[in-house]
């Protein structure tokens, strides 16, 4: 068994270490015997239909996301939509998320049109949330990350979030909801990075791309000894420092 | 005389001396804050009496060494030289060092001096110490939850490099793109430095890079050689930008393992022959650095070799000591790039056990997600046992899991105290060991092996 990858924008938005989640992925493929192909995508490049089993999207810096953010309103930005409506697995993380909504609008220059795959939208505000943050979930149970974001992101009544803020901001700081689930897509906030800290959303992903390309597939279970201590540690400090 | 000032500097180094006979440690910051209280001028009313002006020494990486090799060289040609020596880069830790380095009556007792200033703080320490010449470095990401985002760091930058007056010069590392692009065009006068070797170029931009694409055009920049993250000789094939021509560009670069390098530095006056023992490319660009300033400030090349010659580490960055019989080689680790040339050394000077201790506090950057921006899959190939520890060594060990190092050779130790001592007792009885600490990870071991009767304080040397 093979997984294609598609790692969005990887050359200019991996900021934050963003980069550990698609090795998270790869390796959690690897160890199980399965092959991980990690392809990235640029600006300008197309997105074929079909080609791509799991998709990843990270943050950039404001000077990059304008760029993507025009790119992707294009058919490339159909091509993803109509990829997870069909029930594709991503994860979008940041920047990534912001502008999987319906737009993100900045202090100054004109709003950036997102793809609307989520209902939610994104308003640049003043002071950053900076921190680490745990979320309780009902699809993956106690999450643990690091946010650090000015945009506050407001969900529509479309949309879910990811879980709820036991420690940190959150979303926009207000409602207690953190990131945003829709079919096998889930954006949020948190670096760190997520998935080698979160294996059950990287198992979670996986599982959802080989189901699609191979039918059902149960996963292996690995040794997540690791990955629990690391959570662990990640929480104490969360509790501790906010 | 100003009797304000008077004041200001006296209470600055009666609050040092204090701070240092309770036993608080160094004392460099606290001293600055209390002159600052009595004279908010303190500082550029200190910083206008230098004769031979400031030097403001910036940079993500390097900083503290780089103004410790101009401060060497500056000291070896004869001038006297104030500078902030400990690393206290901030606007208070900059005034406590010039107060303590003043007469009690407010004249500096130097006629040069070489400040080292945080990124953050880079406008301002210009602004009020209105420098004769500012250095800059390189532009690395590091830290960001603390200073914000890059781009922002290099709008406030451009604004301040713009404010220097034609009588001023900036000498920059043209290999970093992004310095390249905000030296260009300014009142000031610019030198530019850079390696033009071929011999330690990297196959790949590595993850922790930042700048490849071009700061004018937006276009992905092509490298011709690349040497150290993003730093290298680069061109734009859309709009034609490339690097600037050097003035002074070093070539025949040696490394010789853990112990120090040597290259060779062309000028307009012709070649220079330098050699420094510390280690690594990065040091490389700082001892170029380092030249090229003082050069520019008139020193004799003479004195440049001289004083590069001389020159030992700087406080924690690299260090040895001998604990138990063991020789134990402590390197400090704070961001992705300084960790991967820290990584490239460890795979050319020799394996040894190696002990990494990583700490999420304020002057650590609380967020450790930069972990993950480390190529720890240099270790693939280094075959030592790996030990984690610190605040957040779980998170180490997750990394190194990742890079596909194999279990049986991690061992996860918890924090210091403990770390240490395991780490030792699996040491053989004379055998060596690397310890890769992060800044407060290493405030902690020096305070644990000085209370051991090990290392000297650092503000005694
Ligand atoms: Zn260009």
């Amino acid at each position: 068994m093979k997984l294609t990858i598609c790692w969005l924008y990887g050359s200019t938005m991996n900021i934050y270490g963003d980069r550990g989640n698609v090795l998270a992925l790869a390796q959690r493929c690897r160890w199980r015997g399965i092959e991980a192909e990690v392809v990235t995508l640029g600006v300008g490049e197309p997105l074929e239909a079909g080609r791509y089993d799991l998709f990843f999207w990270g943050g950039g810096q404001d000077r990059e996301q304008v760029a993507v953010a025009a790119d992707i309103s294009g058919p490339k930005g159909e091509v993803l939509r109509a990829e997870v409506e069909a029930g594709a697995p991503l994860l979008a993380v940041c920047g990534g998320y912001q502008l999987l909504g319906r737009f993100y609008r900045p202090h100054d220059g004109p709003e950036l049109p997102g793809i609307g795959l989520f209902d939610a939208w994104t308003i640049a505000g003043h002071e950053r949330f900076i921190g680490n943050i745990v979320v309780d979930s009902d699809e993956f149970g106690e999450v643990v990350g690091f946010e650090n974001h000015s945009g506050r992101t407001y969900l529509g009544p479309g949309a879910r979030p990811l879980g709820r803020v036991r420690v940190g901001r959150g979303n926009n700081g207000e409602d207690g909801t953190e990131g945003c689930r829709h079919r096998n897509a889930i954006g949020c906030y948190l670096h760190g990075a997520l998935l080698p800290k979160n294996p059950a959303i990287a198992d979670f992903l996986i599982a959802a791309a080989l189901r699609r390309r191979y039918g059902d597939v149960t996963l292996s279970p690995l040794d997540d000894t690791v990955e629990s201590a690391a959570r662990a540690s990640a929480v104490r400090r969360a509790v501790g420092t906010r | 005389m100003d009797p304000r000032l008077v004041l200001a500097v006296m209470a600055g180094k009666a609050s040092a001396f204090l701070i240092r006979r309770l036993g608080r440690g160094g004392g460099t910051a606290a001293p600055g804050v209390v002159a600052s209280t009595i004279d908010p001028a303190v500082l550029d009313k200190l910083a206008r009496q230098v004769d031979g002006g400031c030097v403001v020494v910036a940079g993500t990486n390097g900083k503290t060494t780089t103004s410790r090799m101009l401060a060497g060289i500056l000291t070896q040609s004869g001038r006297r030289v104030i500078h902030n020596r400990s690393g206290s880069n901030l606007v208070r830790g900059i005034t406590a060092a010039f107060a303590e380095q003043s007469t009690v009556t407010g004249r500096p007792r130097g006629d040069v001096a070489v400040i080292e200033s945080d990124e953050a703080a880079f406008p301002e320490v210009v602004r009020r110490t209105r420098p004769r010449l500012v250095l800059l470095l390189n532009l690395f990401r590091d830290q960001l939850d603390r200073y914000g985002e890059l781009d922002t760091i290099a709008a406030r930058w451009g604004e301040t490099l713009r404010s220097l007056p034609p009588d001023a010069t900036v000498v920059v590392n043209a290999d970093d793109p992004a310095l390249a692009t905000l030296t260009e065009g300014l009142t000031a006068a610019r030198r530019t430095f850079g390696l033009t070797d071929g011999r330690y170029q990297l196959d790949d931009l590595p993850h922790a890079a930042d700048a490849a694409v071009c700061r004018r055009c937006g276009a992905p920049l092509r490298y011709e050689r690349l040497f150290l993250s993003h730093l290298g000789d680069y061109a734009c094939d859309a709009c034609g930008y490339q690097r600037p021509a050097l003035d002074v560009a070093a070539r025949d670069v040696q490394l010789c393992g853990l112990e120090g390098l040597a290259l060779t530095l062309h000028t307009a006056d012709g070649p220079i022959a330098v050699s420094a023992g510390v280690p690594g490319l990065y040091n490389a660009y700082n001892a170029l650095a380092a030249a090229a300033a003082a050069l520019t400030l008139g020193v004799r090349p003479e004195a440049v070799t001289e004083g590069l010659a001389r020159f030992r580490s700087a406080f924690g960055r690299i260090e040895r000591v001998t604990y138990r019989g063991r020789k134990l080689v402590i390197v400090l680790v704070k961001n992705p790039v300084g960790f991967n040339e820290v990584l490239r050394m460890l795979e050319m000077g020799g394996a040894a056990p190696t002990l990494i201790l990583i700490n999420d506090l304020d002057a650590d950057g609380r967020d450790v997600s930069w972990l993950w921006d480390v190529d720890a899959e240099r270790l693939l190939d280094v075959p030592v046992p790996l030990y984690t520890g610190g605040i957040r060594g779980d998170d180490m060990a997750l990394r190194l899991k990742y890079a596909g190092i194999p279990e049986e050779r991690l061992v996860p130790l918890g924090d210091l105290p403990d770390a240490l001592d395991s780490f030792v007792d699996d040491l053989p009885a004379d055998g060596t060991g690397f310890i890769l600490p992060t800044y407060t990870a290493m405030l902690r071991l020096r305070e644990l092996l000085a209370a051991r009767g090990v290392v000297q304080a650092f503000w005694e040397e």
